[in-house]
C-alpha cells in the first residue's frame, strides 16, 4: 500500500478500523487533528501506545465544537476521568460515535449521557433547566423555564417519577425526525 | 474432534466474527473495545485454522461479480435510452430557432429557415410519430415521478400532522445543530431557538385566552370576500389585456411601442409580483397561527396563478381558431392560384407535363402556423418570467440592501431593524415559483420543444444567481416553522399543476387540427392520426385488431368499473388501518397514565376507571386497615381492569409500600377471606368484618374455632 506513516502500526491501524466507523486514513488524519491541538505534548509515534491525555480547554478550541452550547459535556461524556481530559483513544471515540455514519440507538445513549449533567444516569429538572439556559443564553425568563421544563417532563416521562430515566428518553427520541441530522460532527 | 465439538467451536467462532463486526455499535470506552477485539482476534485465527479458510474467500469473490453484474445493467440501458431523443431534439432545431427567432425579430419568418418537418420526418426516422409519444411521454413519466416521491414522502414521516406529542421534548433536545462552526449562524440558531421555544410557550397559554367569536369569524369572511375580488380583479385584467394583444397583432408591428407587444407578459408577471404581498396584508385581518396562514397564503397565490394562466389560455385560445379560420382562407386562395398557373401553364406550351411552380421557398404563400404561434407566446411568458424574477432580485434584494446598508448612517430611524430591513428568502414564494414555472413548460413543450432546453438553462443560470443572492443580500428567517414535514404539500400542488397543464394539451391534440402547412402533423385531420396511421400500415394486421378490440367501449366501460372498485377497497382498507393505528394508541396512552397514577399514589384520573371502582360492592363497609404487615408479595388481583394498585412490583421500586396499602381500596374480597367454616353458625356476621391478617387471600386459612 504504499504507506510511510510511522505514526501507528499496522495492527493499531486495523484496530482503530474495526472499532470505529473511520478508516485508515480518517484515523491518520485525527491523529494530525489531535497533534495540533497541543503539539508540544503529543508524540508523533503513537506505536507504542503513550498515555497522553489533552486537557478540556485545549478541546474545546476545535472549530467543530467551538460554537456548540453543550461542548464540556460532550468531552466530559467521553473522557475517562470524567473531567474532559481526552486520551487519543477517547478522541477517536468521540468522533466516531458522532460520525454520519454511526447508528441510531448509539448515538441515543451518548445523548443521554451528554445531557445528563449531574451523571445520575436520569434528566431531572435540574438537568433540563441547565439544558435550556445553554440552548436560550439565558434569554428566556425563570417563569417560562420552569413552565418549558414541566412539559418536557410531562411529555415524556413514562413511568412518573418526575425525571427521565434512558427509556423514557429513548421512546422519546426515536420518534423525532431531526435527531439524526442535527446530532452529528463531521470530522 | 469431535463433530459435536466442531459445530461447538463454529459456532463459537462465529459468535465471536459477529462481536468484531458489531464492536463499533457499542457504547464502550474506546480501551474496552481494544481489548474486546484483540480477544476475539486471536481466538478467531486460532480456531478457524483448524476448521479451514477459504469460505471467506469464495464470499468475496460472489460479491465482486455480484457489483459488475448489477453495473453492467444501467451502463448499457442508458445510450439506448437518449438516442431517439437526441435525434429528435437536432431535427426540431430549425422550430426552435424559428421560434425563438420569431420572439426576437418577426423578419425571421421571411428567411426560410423554416425547414419543412413533414419531408424530413418521413424519409428520416418516424419523426411525427416520435413527437407525438415523447410528448405524452413527458407527461406519463413525470406523472409517475411526482406520485412515487409522494408515496416515499408519506412513508417516511406523515404529512405535517402529528407534531403535537413530543413538541417541547424535541424542541430541547434535537433543535440544536451539532455541525454548525460559524459564530454568527450560532448566533442566529440561539436566536431562533429562543423565539420557537417562545412561539410554544404562547402556543400553549392560548387555550386560555378570551376570544370575541363573532369579530374574528366577520373578518375572515371580509378577508376572503376581498382576496376573491382581487383574484376576479386580475382574471379580467389578463382577459382584456390579451384582447387587446390582439388588437395589436392586427394593426402594423412598427406603430406599436415595445411596451405594448409585450403587454400582456408585463401585466401578468405584473401581478404575481403585487397580488402575494397584498394577500398576505389582507391575511393580517383573519389571524391565523402561521402555519395554518401560510397554507391560506399558499393556496391563494396558487389560485392567483391558475386563474391567470387560464384565462390566458382561453385568451389564446380565441387566437387559434381565429388562425384555424385564416388558414382555410389562404388554403382556398393557394389552390386558386395553383389551378391558375397549370392551367395557364398547359394552356400556354400546350403539354400536360407541368413542372412544378419555381418559387423561391422564401416567397411560398404560408399559412399562419397557430401551433408555432402558441409556443412564441409561452417561450414569451417564460421568458418575461425569467426577467421580472431575476429583477425583483436585483432590486428587491440587492438594491434594497445596498440602500439599508449605507443609508443607514444618515437615517432618523435605524433602518436594518425597522422598515425596509434587509429581505428574508422567500422559501414558499420561491418554490411556488418553481412549481409554475415546471407547470408552463409541461404546457409549453409540446409546441416549442426548445423551452425545454431553455428553461435548463435558466434554471442553471437562476441557481447560481439566487445563491449569491441569498448569501449577499438576506437574512435568517425569525420563525423556523415549515408547511409541511415532508414536502407532500408542494408534491400535491406539482401533481395539481400537472394535471391541469396535461388538459389543454390533450385537448388540442384530440380536437384541433394541426396546421395544414407546418409541423410534423401537417396534412392529417387530427394530430393522434399519426397512430392510427401507423397501427394500420407498418404493424402486422393482428395489433390493429388487437388495438380496435381494447378500443372498444364494451371493454373500457367494465375496466373503469373494476378500477373504481379497486380504489374503494383501497380505501376502505386504508380507513381500517387507521382506526387501527388509533385504536393503539389509545391503548398506550392508557397504560401510561395508569402507570403514572399508580406510581404518584392518586386515585384513577380517567373516569370510566372512577366510575367502575364507585361500583364495587362493599366498598364502604371496610374499616379503615391497620399497617402491621405489608400485602404477600404474590397477591394477586382479580377485578379485571384495576389491576396496577397491588402489584408485585410495587415493592421493587422502594416506594412507602405502607402509605401504598393504606390509600388504595382494599381488597374487597377481604370480608371474604375466610373459607367457609364448620356449619356451626353464619360465618363471620358475629364476628364483623374481619381486620388486619384477613386481607389478601386466606393465607392464614380458615380460622379455627
Amino acid at each position: 500500500m504504499g504507506n510511510k506513516q510511522t505514526t501507528f502500526t499496522d495492527e493499531q491501524l486495523e484496530a482503530y478500523q474495526d472499532c470505529t466507523f473511520f478508516t485508515r486514513k480518517e484515523v491518520l488524519r485525527l491523529h494530525g487533528r489531535y497533534r495540533e491541538l497541543a503539539p508540544h505534548l503529543v508524540p508523533l509515534d503513537f506505536t507504542n501506545n503513550p498515555d497522553i491525555k489533552v486537557p478540556l480547554t485545549l478541546i474545546v478550541t476545535m472549530p467543530e465544537l467551538k460554537e456548540n452550547p453543550f461542548r464540556d459535556r460532550i468531552v466530559e461524556t467521553f473522557s475517562e476521568d470524567g473531567h474532559g481530559n481526552l486520551s487519543f483513544n477517547d478522541f477517536v471515540d468521540m468522533f466516531s460515535a458522532l460520525c454520519e455514519t454511526s447508528p441510531r440507538e448509539l448515538k441515543t445513549i451518548y445523548a443521554f449521557k451528554i445531557y445528563d449533567f449531574n451523571r445520575d444516569n436520569f434528566i431531572c429538572k435540574e438537568d433540563l433547566r441547565k439544558t435550556l439556559n445553554k440552548l436560550t443564553k439565558g434569554e428566556l425568563t425563570p417563569e417560562e423555564v420552569t413552565l418549558v421544563c414541566d412539559k418536557a417532563v410531562e411529555e415524556a416521562d413514562l413511568d412518573g417519577d418526575s425525571k427521565l430515566s434512558f427509556s423514557d428518553f429513548e421512546n422519546m427520541i426515536s420518534k423525532a425526525p431531526d435527531f439524526l441530522s442535527n446530532f452529528h460532527i463531521r470530522i | 474432534m469431535s463433530e459435536g465439538e466442531m459445530a461447538a467451536l463454529k459456532e463459537e467462532v462465529e459468535e465471536k466474527k459477529k462481536v468484531i463486526a458489531t464492536l463499533r455499535n457499542q457504547p464502550w470506552r474506546m480501551k474496552k473495545r481494544l481489548v474486546v477485539l484483540k480477544e476475539a482476534q486471536e481466538f478467531v485465527e486460532k480456531f478457524e485454522g483448524a476448521l479451514g479458510k477459504g469460505k471467506g474467500r469464495k464470499l468475496y469473490a460472489y460479491k465482486v461479480m455480484m457489483t459488475k453484474i448489477l453495473m453492467g445493467l444501467p451502463y448499457g440501458s442508458i445510450p439506448r435510452k437518449t438516442v431517439p431523443r437526441e435525434e429528435q431534439e437536432t431535427a426540431m432545431d430549425y422550430s426552435v430557432l424559428f421560434d425563438f427567432g420569431g420572439y426576437c425579430k418577426y423578419s425571421f419568418l421571411f428567411y426560410g429557415y423554416y425547414n419543412n418537418e413533414p419531408t424530413i420526418g418521413v424519409l428520416k426516422f418516424r419523426l411525427p410519430l416520435s413527437y407525438l409519444l415523447v410528448g405524452v411521454g413527458i407527461f406519463g413519466y413525470s406523472l409517475m415521478v411526482v406520485i412515487r416521491t409522494m408515496a416515499r414522502n408519506a412513508n417516511e414521516g406523515g404529512d405535517g400532522g402529528e407534531e403535537g406529542d413530543f413538541t417541547f421534548s424535541w424542541k430541547m433536545f434535537t433543535s440544536w445543530d451539532y455541525l454548525i462552526g460559524n459564530p454568527e449562524t450560532a448566533d442566529n440558531k440561539y436566536a431562533s431557538i429562543t423565539t420557537s421555544f417562545k412561539e410554544s410557550i404562547v402556543d400553549e397559554q392560548e387555550n386560555q385566552k378570551d376570544e370575541n367569536i363573532h369579530l374574528r369569524r366577520f373578518l375572515r369572511v371580509l378577508a376572503n370576500f376581498l382576496i376573491v375580488s382581487c383574484l376576479g380583479g386580475s382574471g379580467y385584467l389578463i382577459y382584456f389585456v390579451v384582447k387587446r394583444s390582439q388588437e395589436f397583432a392586427n394593426m402594423k408591428k412598427d406603430n406599436l411601442s415595445w411596451f405594448e407587444k409585450n403587454e400582456v407578459e408585463f401585466v401578468m408577471s405584473l401581478l404575481g409580483l403585487v397580488c402575494p404581498p397584498l394577500f398576505e396584508t389582507i391575511a393580517e385581518l383573519e389571524d391565523y397561527h402561521p402555519r395554518i396562514a401560510l397554507k391560506w397564503q399558499l393556496g391563494r397565490i396558487f389560485a392567483l396563478f391558475l386563474g391567470n394562466l387560464y384565462t390566458f389560455l382561453f385568451a389564446l385560445f380565441d387566437e387559434v381558431t381565429a388562425k384555424l379560420e385564416s388558414e382555410k382562407v389562404i388554403k382556398n386562395s393557394t389552390e386558386w392560384v395553383l389551378n391558375q398557373y397549370y392551367s395557364n401553364y398547359s394552356s400556354f406550351y400546350n403539354t400536360t407535363d407541368v413542372p412544378p411552380p419555381a418559387v423561391h421557398p422564401s416567397d411560398v404563400i404560408r399559412g399562419p402556423c397557430w401551433e408555432t404561434g402558441v409556443g412564441i407566446e409561452f417561450v414569451k411568458l417564460i421568458v418575461s418570467d425569467i426577467q421580472v424574477t431575476y429583477l425583483t432580485i436585483l432590486i428587491g434584494d440587492f438594491v434594497r440592501a445596498v440602500i439599508v446598508r449605507f443609508l443607514n448612517y444618515c437615517w432618523c430611524w435605524d433602518l436594518e431593524a425597522g422598515f425596509p430591513s434587509y429581505g428574508e428568502f422567500d422559501i414558499s414564494g420561491n418554490v411556488l415559483g418553481l412549481i409554475f414555472n415546471q407547470g408552463m413548460i409541461w404546457m409549453g413543450a409540446f409546441y416549442a420543444p426548445g423551452l425545454v432546453g431553455l428553461n435548463v438553462l435558466r434554471l442553471l443560470s437562476s441557481m447560481y444567481y439566487q445563491c449569491w443572492a441569498v448569501m449577499c443580500c438576506n437574512v435568517p428567517h425569525e420563525r423556523v416553522f415549515k408547511a409541511s414535514r415532508s414536502n407532500n404539500f408542494y408534491m400535491g400542488l406539482l401533481l395539481l399543476v400537472l394535471f391541469l397543464s396535461l388538459l389543454p394539451v390533450v385537448y388540442t391534440i384530440m380536437t384541433l387540427s394541426p396546421s395544414f402547412d407546418c409541423g410534423p402533423f401537417s396534412g392529417q385531420e387530427k394530430m393522434y392520426d399519426v397512430i392510427m396511421e401507423t397501427i394500420e400500415k407498418d404493424l402486422p394486421a393482428f395489433i390493429g385488431n388487437l388495438f380496435s378490440y381494447a378500443t372498444n367501449p364494451g371493454l373500457i366501460l367494465p375496466a373503469v368499473l373494476l378500477m373504481v372498485l379497486a380504489l374503494y377497497y383501497l380505501n376502505a382498507v386504508s380507513k381500517a388501518y387507521q382506526q387501527a393505528n388509533t385504536d393503539l394508541k389509545k391503548k398506550m396512552q392508557m397504560a401510561r397514565d395508569e402507570e403514572k397514577n399508580r406510581r404518584n399514589n392518586k386515585d384513577s384520573t380517567n373516569q370510566v376507571m372512577k366510575d367502575l371502582e364507585d361500583l364495587l360492592p362493599n366498598k364502604s363497609l371496610i374499616p379503615p386497615p391497620t399497617e402491621e404487615e405489608p400485602p404477600p408479595p404474590d397477591v394477586v388481583i382479580e377485578k379485571g381492569s384495576k389491576s396496577p394498585k397491588m402489584k408485585p412490583g410495587a415493592a421493587a421500586k422502594g416506594v412507602n409500600l405502607q402509605k401504598d396499602v393504606s390509600l388504595a381500596a382494599p381488597n374487597p374480597r377481604a370480608p371474604v377471606t375466610r373459607a367457609p367454616g364448620p356449619r356451626k353458625g353464619p360465618p363471620g356476621n358475629a364476628r364483623g368484618p374481619q381486620p388486619g391478617p384477613g386481607r389478601g387471600r386466606g393465607r392464614g386459612g380458615p380460622p379455627r374455632h
